[in-house]
C-alpha cells in the first residue's frame, strides 16, 4: 500500500473499506437468516406447489403462494400505471412552469406526501376511501383500492425523482429551446426527455420497489383475501400484507412460509433493481448515438 | 481556513467513536445486570384480546410491586401457548379455552367474553340462527333477500389465521377455514368494527364488549341476536350465550413465585375494574 | 396536421396542469381529516403524559420517548458506518473498480428491501440470535440496517459535489489521505451529510412494520434500551385496530407523527437550500 503516505492513513482507509464492507454484507446477512429461516418449510413442501394454484391454509398444510405474489404485481403495476404518468407530469410543472408561491406549495405538499407514514395511508384508506368504493361496487376493501392508496404513497416517488433527472438537462439546450419559441410539449419532447428517459425509468422501476413491499396500508385496504381477482373490485392479499397478519401468530412451518415469502419479496425487488441498471444504460447508449453528449 | 477546521473535526470525530465505545460497553454491562435482574421481570406473551387489559394489570402490579418489571407482548393465542411451553414467557395469554393437546399446560381463566355477530346499524335484519350464519359464511346464501333484508350482495367479513376469535367461530359452526366464503378478512377488531361501519351490506365477527362499546358510541353498527340470544356481556356472565370464551394466562406447570403471585393478582376483586374497563366480564374466583 | 399538434400541446399542458392539482387534493384529503380530528385532543399534557387504559386516555409520552431512544440508537450506530462507507465509496473506489461496483449493487438492494423484510431480519438476528428480545436495542439496529443505503448514497453524492479543485489542492500541498477526509471533505460535504441524516431520521421515524416485530409492544417508560418500546408508529395502529375508542387518540398521535415528519423534512430541506446558495456563490 505504497500509495497511502503513512500508517495512519493506511488505518483509515482499512477502516473506510471495513464500513463499506459491512453496509455491503447487510444484504448478503439479510439472505442468509431467512434462508435459514425458510429451509425447514422448503425441505417438507414441495417447491412447486408454492407457486401453484391452491389455497393458502397453513393449519391444513396447504402453502400456496401464487395468488399473493399475482396480488402484489396486480398492485405494483396498477399503482405505477396511475402513479407514473402523475408524478412525471408533476415533475414537469414543478421544472418548467411553477414559479413562487406556487413552486413552493407544490414542494411542501410532495414533502408531506413522501413523508406520512404508511399507518396512516392505511388509516385513511380504511376510514374514507374504501366506503367510498363500496358505495360503487362492494366490498370496497380491493385491489383497486389497495392500488390507489399504492399509486398516492409513490406519486412522490417518481415526481421526486423524474425531476431530479431533469437536472442532468444542459442549460444551452433549454435555452436554445426556449428561444425557438417551441411550445410546452415540443421544449419537453425535445429538450428535455432525450436526457432524461433513463432517469424516468429508473424512478418509475425505484417506485415500484416501494409499491412491492408496502405493508401496513396494504392489510388495511386490501381485504386480505388469498385469490385471483377476477375483476378491479375483488379484494386480494399481498405478500407483505400476509406476513404482517399472520407473522404475530405464526409457528413451525407456517412461520417457515411466510420468511420464505419475505425471502421472495427480496428476490423480485433484487429482479427490479437489476432491471433499472440495465434498462438505463440501454437507453444511454441510444442516447449517444442520437446526439453527441453535452460538453460538462 | 480550512486546516484550523482539522483538529476540531478529529477531535468531533474522536468524541464521537468514543461514544459509540462507551455505548457498546454500557450495553454488555446493562445486558449483564438484565439478565441478573431477571428474577424480578415477568414476560407475558399471547393474545392480542387479552394484551391491552394485561398492559394495565401489569402497569397497576409495577405500581405495587416496585423493582418488578411485568412485559407484554402481543402474537395471538398460538403464540402464547407456544411461548410458555418453551419457556420464552413465564405466563402466556390465550384467549380460549385449552385443547386436549395442550393440557401440558395449566390455565387460570381470568375473564371471559363472548364473540357478537354485528352488521351495519342500517341493515334491517333482526336475527339470525346458527344455520343461517353456516349458509352466509359457506357462501350458499349470497345476497341480503333471501334472509328477508334489503336487495344487495353480503360482505363476509372473517378473521385472519391464528386468531382465536375464528378458532372459536369456526368451532361453533363446526366449518373448517378452507370452507369460508369471506370478501374480507381483517387483523383485529377495530379493523372489523371499521370495515362494518364503512359497509351497510357486511356481516362480521368481534369481541361482545367491543361491539357493545361502539354501539353505546353511536358507531354504526348493531348486534345480532344469536338464534334469539341477544349478544350482550351480561349473557355471557350467565353463561347463557353460546359463543363465548374464557380469557385465560396458562403457565407450563403449576405457577410459581412471581408469576402465581401475578395470576392471583389478576384474578382478585380489586382488580376487576381493570377488566370491566376492557369490556371484559371478570370471573368469580373462589378463594 | 396543425390542429393535432396543437390539440397534442393542449393535452399536454392540461395534464401538467391537472398531476400537480390531484397530488394537491390527494395530500389535504389525507391531512384535513388528521387535523380536524386530532387537533382537540393535542396539548402539551397530551405529548407528556403517559397512556391510560391502553392508550385510550392519557397521552403519550411515554412512546415518545420510546421513539426517541430507538431513533438515538439507529443514528449511533449507522451514523458512522455510513459516513466511513460513503467516504470509501466516493474517494477510494473508482466507479469501475469491481469492488466498489459490489457494494452499490448490494446498497441499491438494501435500499429497495421491503421494511417488513427488516422486521423479519432484525427479530431472528437481533430478538433471538444476539439475545437481545422485543426491545428498543433491537428496534434500533433493525433501523439502522433500513437507512444505511439512504445515508450512505446521500453522503456519497454530497462528497462527489465536493469541487475536485480542494483534492487537486490537498494533494499539492502533500495533505495526507486522513487529513484530507478529515479537514477538506467531512467539512465541505457536511451540509448534504447532515441533511442525508435528518431524511433518514425522518424515514426511521415513520416506519411500523419493521418494529412490530423487534421493539414490541409496551407502552410503559422503559428504563433502559433493553427494555422494549412502542414507536409511535406502533402506537398508532394498535389504538385504531385493537382499541376500541382508541381513535381520539390515534388521530393526536398521527397529527404528532405527522407535524414531526414535517418539521425534520423541512430542516433537511433547509439544510441544503443554504448549501446550495453557498455553494452557488463559491461557483
Amino acid at each position: 500500500m505504497s500509495r497511502f503516505k503513512s500508517r495512519s492513513d493506511f488505518i483509515l482507509v482499512g477502516l473506510l473499506r471495513v464500513c463499506a464492507v459491512i453496509s455491503a454484507l447487510l444484504v448478503s446477512s439479510i439472505i442468509f437468516f431467512l434462508w435459514s429461516e425458510t429451509r425447514p418449510v422448503l425441505q417438507t413442501v414441495p417447491l412447486q406447489s408454492f407457486f401453484k394454484n391452491g389455497f393458502w391454509s397453513p393449519s391444513e398444510g396447504q402453502y400456496s403462494l401464487a395468488p399473493m405474489i399475482a396480488a402484489s404485481l396486480l398492485t405494483t403495476l396498477i399503482a405505477i400505471g396511475i402513479a407514473g404518468p402523475i408524478g412525471v407530469f408533476a415533475a414537469i410543472f414543478s421544472h418548467l412552469f411553477a414559479r413562487g408561491l406556487i413552486r413552493n406549495i407544490y414542494r411542501i405538499c410532495i414533502g408531506v406526501l413522501a413523508g406520512i407514514p404508511s399507518v396512516v395511508f392505511g388509516f385513511w384508506g380504511l376510514i374514507q376511501l374504501v366506503p367510498l368504493v363500496n358505495r360503487w361496487h362492494p366490498p370496497g376493501a380491493s385491489l383497486l383500492t389497495g392500488s390507489l392508496v399504492l399509486a398516492i404513497m409513490i406519486v412522490p416517488t417518481v415526481a421526486l425523482l423524474t425531476e431530479a433527472s431533469f437536472a442532468s438537462v444542459p442549460r444551452s439546450t433549454l435555452h436554445g429551446a426556449y428561444a425557438l419559441g417551441m411550445s410546452r410539449l415540443g421544449l419537453f419532447r425535445s429538450a428535455i426527455f432525450p436526457y432524461c428517459r433513463s432517469g424516468v425509468v429508473t424512478a418509475v422501476l425505484l417506485a415500484a420497489g416501494r409499491a412491492i413491499g408496502e405493508t401496513m396500508a396494504m392489510v388495511m385496504v386490501c381485504g386480505n383475501i388469498v385469490q385471483f381477482p377476477d375483476s378491479l373490485f375483488d379484494p386480494v392479499r399481498t405478500l407483505p400484507a400476509n406476513i404482517a397478519l399472520e407473522m404475530a401468530y405464526a409457528t413451525g412451518l407456517h412461520r417457515s412460509a411466510l420468511f420464505w415469502s419475505g425471502l421472495l419479496l427480496i428476490l423480485i425487488v433484487t429482479g427490479l433493481i437489476v432491471v433499472s441498471q440495465i434498462i438505463p444504460r440501454k437507453l444511454s447508449h441510444e442516447n449517444h448515438t442520437i446526439e453527441a453528449k453535452p460538453p460538462l | 481556513m480550512r486546516e484550523t477546521h482539522s483538529p476540531k473535526i478529529q477531535e468531533h470525530m474522536m468524541i464521537s467513536i468514543s461514544r459509540l465505545i462507551l455505548l457498546v460497553a454500557i450495553s454488555t454491562s446493562t445486558a449483564v445486570i438484565a439478565r441478573e435482574a431477571s428474577k424480578n421481570k415477568l414476560v407475558i406473551t399471547g393474545s392480542s384480546t387479552i394484551a391491552p387489559l394485561a398492559l394495565e394489570l401489569g402497569k397497576r402490579y409495577e405500581k405495587q410491586h416496585p423493582g418488578v418489571r411485568v412485559d407484554i407482548q402481543t402474537g395471538g393465542s398460538t403464540r402464547g401457548i407456544t411461548d410458555a411451553r418453551q419457556g420464552f414467557s413465564d405466563i402466556g395469554m390465550v384467549s380460549r379455552s385449552l385443547y386436549p393437546e395442550e393440557k401440558d399446560l395449566v390455565s387460570y381463566t381470568i375473564a371471559s367474553d363472548g364473540i357478537a355477530m354485528i352488521v351495519h346499524k342500517t341493515n334491517p335484519i333482526t336475527s339470525l340462527s346458527r344455520e343461517q350464519i353456516i349458509s352466509i359464511y359457506s357462501g350458499k346464501i349470497r345476497v341480503w333477500q333471501e334472509l328477508g333484508g334489503k336487495a344487495g350482495a353480503i360482505t363476509v367479513v372473517n378473521k385472519a389465521e391464528g386468531r382465536s376469535t375464528l378458532e372459536l367461530f369456526l368451532h361453533y359452526l363446526k366449518l373448517k377455514n378452507t370452507d369460508i366464503k369471506a370478501q374480507i378478512i381483517i387483523g383485529d377488531n377495530e379493523q372489523g368494527i371499521k370495515t362494518i361501519m364503512g359497509n351497510p351490506q357486511a356481516i362480521g365477527y368481534v369481541s361482545i364488549g367491543t361491539a357493545e362499546y361502539h354501539e353505546s358510541q353511536g358507531t354504526p353498527i348493531k348486534l345480532i341476536p344469536l338464534n334469539g340470544l341477544i349478544a350482550s356481556v351480561d349473557n355471557v356472565k350467565k353463561g347463557a350465550y353460546p359463543l363465548s370464551r374464557s380469557l385465560n394466562f396458562v403457565t407450563k406447570g403449576q405457577a410459581e413465585n412471581l408469576a402465581k403471585d401475578f395470576i392471583a393478582f389478576a384474578r382478585s376483586e380489586a382488580n376487576a375494574d381493570l377488566i370491566k374497563e376492557q369490556y371484559f366480564v371478570p370471573i368469580q374466583v373462589k378463594e | 396536421m396543425k390542429t393535432i399538434r396543437s390539440r397534442q400541446s393542449l393535452l399536454f399542458d392540461a395534464a401538467t396542469l391537472v398531476a400537480p392539482l390531484i397530488i394537491l387534493c390527494a395530500s389535504l384529503a389525507l391531512l384535513f381529516p388528521v387535523f380536524v380530528h386530532g387537533i382537540t385532543p393535542l396539548s402539551w399534557d397530551f405529548l407528556f403524559s403517559e397512556p391510560l387504559k391502553s392508550g385510550r386516555a392519557g397521552g403519550i409520552g411515554s412512546i415518545l420517548f420510546s421513539n426517541a431512544l430507538i431513533l438515538l440508537v439507529c443514528m449511533l450506530v449507522s451514523m458512522p458506518i455510513s459516513l466511513g462507507a460513503a467516504i470509501y465509496l466516493s474517494e477510494f473506489s473508482p466507479k469501475q473498480n469491481y469492488f466498489g461496483r459490489i457494494i452499490r449493487l448490494s446498497l441499491d438492494v438494501l435500499s429497495g428491501t421491503p421494511s417488513i423484510v427488516f422486521g423479519l431480519f432484525g427479530n431472528v438476528l437481533f430478538c433471538r440470535v444476539m439475545g437481545l428480545g422485543f426491545s428498543i436495542a433491537s428496534g434500533g439496529l433493525t433501523l439502522a440496517c433500513m437507512v444505511l443505503p439512504l445515508m450512505i448514497r446521500s453522503g456519497e453524492e454530497g462528497l462527489r459535489m465536493v469541487s475536485h479543485d480542494f483534492r487537486r489542492g490537498a494533494a499539492a500541498l502533500g495533505f495526507s489521505a486522513k487529513s484530507t477526509v478529515f479537514s477538506i471533505l467531512i467539512p465541505c460535504a457536511a451540509p448534504s451529510l447532515i441533511a442525508g441524516f435528518v431524511v433518514s431520521l425522518g424515514r426511521a421515524l415513520a416506519e411500523t412494520a419493521a418494529l412490530i416485530f423487534t421493539s414490541g409492544y409496551v407502552d410503559r417508560m422503559p428504563e433502559s434500551i433493553f427494555d422494549s418500546g412502542r414507536s409511535l408508529s406502533v402506537h398508532i395502529f394498535d389504538l385504531s385496530m385493537n382499541v376500541p375508542g382508541g381513535d381520539t387518540n390515534a388521530y393526536a398521535s398521527t397529527l404528532t407523527l405527522v407535524l414531526l415528519i414535517f418539521i425534520i423534512n423541512t430542516v433537511a430541506t433547509l439544510i441544503v437550500r443554504h448549501w446550495q446558495i453557498g455553494r452557488n456563490l463559491h461557483g
